[in-house]
């Protein structure tokens, strides 16, 4: 076993520092030793995107990003889009147009949904069901987590902000 | 799945990257955005004793504007390349083919530097880089190299870079002026990867003659190619619907086309041609 190496991550606002294997995945820092089970880990193999977050805000597969690569980053994971009190625009969404069935897949093409309109906040249909490409839903055949994704677009403009993630912004400077 | 085990290091520049392969004989391999290198790791297809990750070397991310071309930095990832404004304006089938790699995670995560070093056969990227007759720059131990993409090509994940070097920067030679370019892509319907992927740049004179034209074609053969044939048949012929039909039957002549479970060899030399003939078609219609 190689040697464990010291990595400080700010996770959902939060510094978190760990020691680790090279060869630990993020997914697994997240799940086993922060408890962060939110994120999933489906295919294993950088296809599903179930494992989605956002690392420096933007949306990335951690089955295939290891956490010594994320070394003094900021990660968002589902658990720090908001809560039963205060939905993020995107579960917001998944709630209203019932974007989801089983739910596996949910939290990653969520954080997937807020990395694309962080960077195309009015997408046409077109674009949502492109943007959404790297997630693989096996339940709902897409039409609803759509819908989802446009009514978070839709709620978004109208309050005239910009999607974002309240908890990563208020975290320590890196 | 976890890769077996192995050594870390971030390096801060080249000379140090450099360094550290020489030291570890061989048993050392970059890690920029991991997106070819760790499914393979995971999948024990590769098994490098020691990862040398470089991606916070400053010196290799960014495009800078020179007066032949644009020089896209080993580091930049695919999301950085297709929004590029720059990009975008001259280097249209660049900008498009970097919004086709892989998906939009993939995309975040992915360097242009990784994806050409890897060298998949069905990668979007070597199509674009013939086309625009791009050279890749190389630091080694022995100082800088430049490599032609036509020389840096060599076989499925085969290429060109000597040992212990690193990929510092692509120029992509921006195509006479008044020239078009399209990226014209067929995605494997599971992987996305390119079953047939033409980058096709034309130029044409005041007498709707076509004056310069390259054609780079990946995924139908053992490495990405020019398609010469294709070329050579639209040169100095008026840039018309004929011309195209004629010239697009050359498209599967200068690559070794072979078949898999997906595509036979003869499906895929079709698409070569159809779909040639579609991309150039779009440069007609512009």
């Amino acid at each position: 076993m190689s040697q464990k190496q010291h990595v400080t991550l700010t996770v959902n606002g939060v510094k978190r520092s760990l020691e680790v294997e090279p060869r630990q995945l993020l997914v697994h820092a997240l799940r086993d030793d922060l408890g962060l089970t939110g994120t999933h880990v489906g295919c294993d193999t950088s296809q599903c995107g179930a494992c989605t977050v956002l690392l420096n805000g933007e949306a990335v597969k951690s089955c295939t990003t290891l956490t010594v690569q994320a070394d003094g980053a900021e990660v968002t994971t589902v658990e720090g889009l908001g809560d039963m009190n205060d939905l993020h625009p995107v579960q917001e969404g998944f709630w209203e147009k019932h974007g989801l069935q089983c739910g596996f897949c949910t939290p990653g093409v969520m954080m997937t949904a807020v990395g694309l309109l962080k960077h195309n906040p009015n997408p046409t249909e077109e674009e949502i069901r492109e943007g959404l490409e790297g997630v693989i839903c096996r339940c709902t055949g897409y039409q609803n987590i759509v819908r989802a994704v446009q009514y978070a677009a839709q709620k978004t403009s109208q309050q005239g902000t910009a999607v974002e993630v309240a908890a990563a912004g208020s975290g320590s400077e890196e | 799945m976890i890769s077996s085990t192995f050594e870390y290091e971030r390096v801060s520049t080249v000379a140090e990257a450099i360094e550290r392969l020489q030291a570890a004989g061989g048993e050392a391999k970059l890690l920029a955005g991991g997106h070819s290198l760790l499914p393979m790791m995971k999948l024990r297809l590769a098994s490098p004793g020691k990862l040398i990750d470089i991606s916070a070397v400053q010196e290799l991310h960014g495009i800078v504007r020179e007066p032949d071309g644009l020089v896209v930095g080993a580091l930049t990832t695919h999301a950085h390349v297709a929004s590029s404004p720059m990009v975008r304006e001259y280097l249209p089938a660049l900008a498009q083919a970097a919004s086709k790699v892989g998906d939009l995670q993939v995309r975040n995560r992915g360097t242009l530097g990784g994806n050409l070093s890897h060298a998949d056969m069905a990668s979007d990227l070597p199509a674009v880089a013939l086309a625009y007759e791009a050279e890749v720059y190389v630091v080694t131990m022995d100082g800088e190299e430049t490599l032609q993409a036509e020389e840096f090509f060599l076989g499925p994940l085969l290429t060109a870079m000597p040992e212990n070097s690193v990929m510092r920067s692509v120029k992509f030679r921006t195509p006479p002026s008044g020239s078009k370019s399209v990226y014209e892509k067929v995605p494997h319907p599971a992987s996305g990867y390119a079953v047939v992927g033409i980058a096709a740049v034309v130029a044409v004179n005041e007498d709707n003659v076509v004056t310069h034209a390259r054609i780079g074609i990946t995924g139908a053969a053992d490495v990405a190619y020019r398609a010469r044939g294709v070329e050579d048949a639209l040169i100095g012929k008026a840039f018309t619907e004929e011309a195209i039909q004629s010239a697009a039957v050359y498209a599967s002549d200068d690559g070794m086309i072979a078949g898999d479970l997906y595509a036979s060899e003869a499906y895929r030399r079709q698409l070569c041609k159809v779909h040639t003939a579609r991309a150039l078609r779009k440069l007609l219609a512009q």
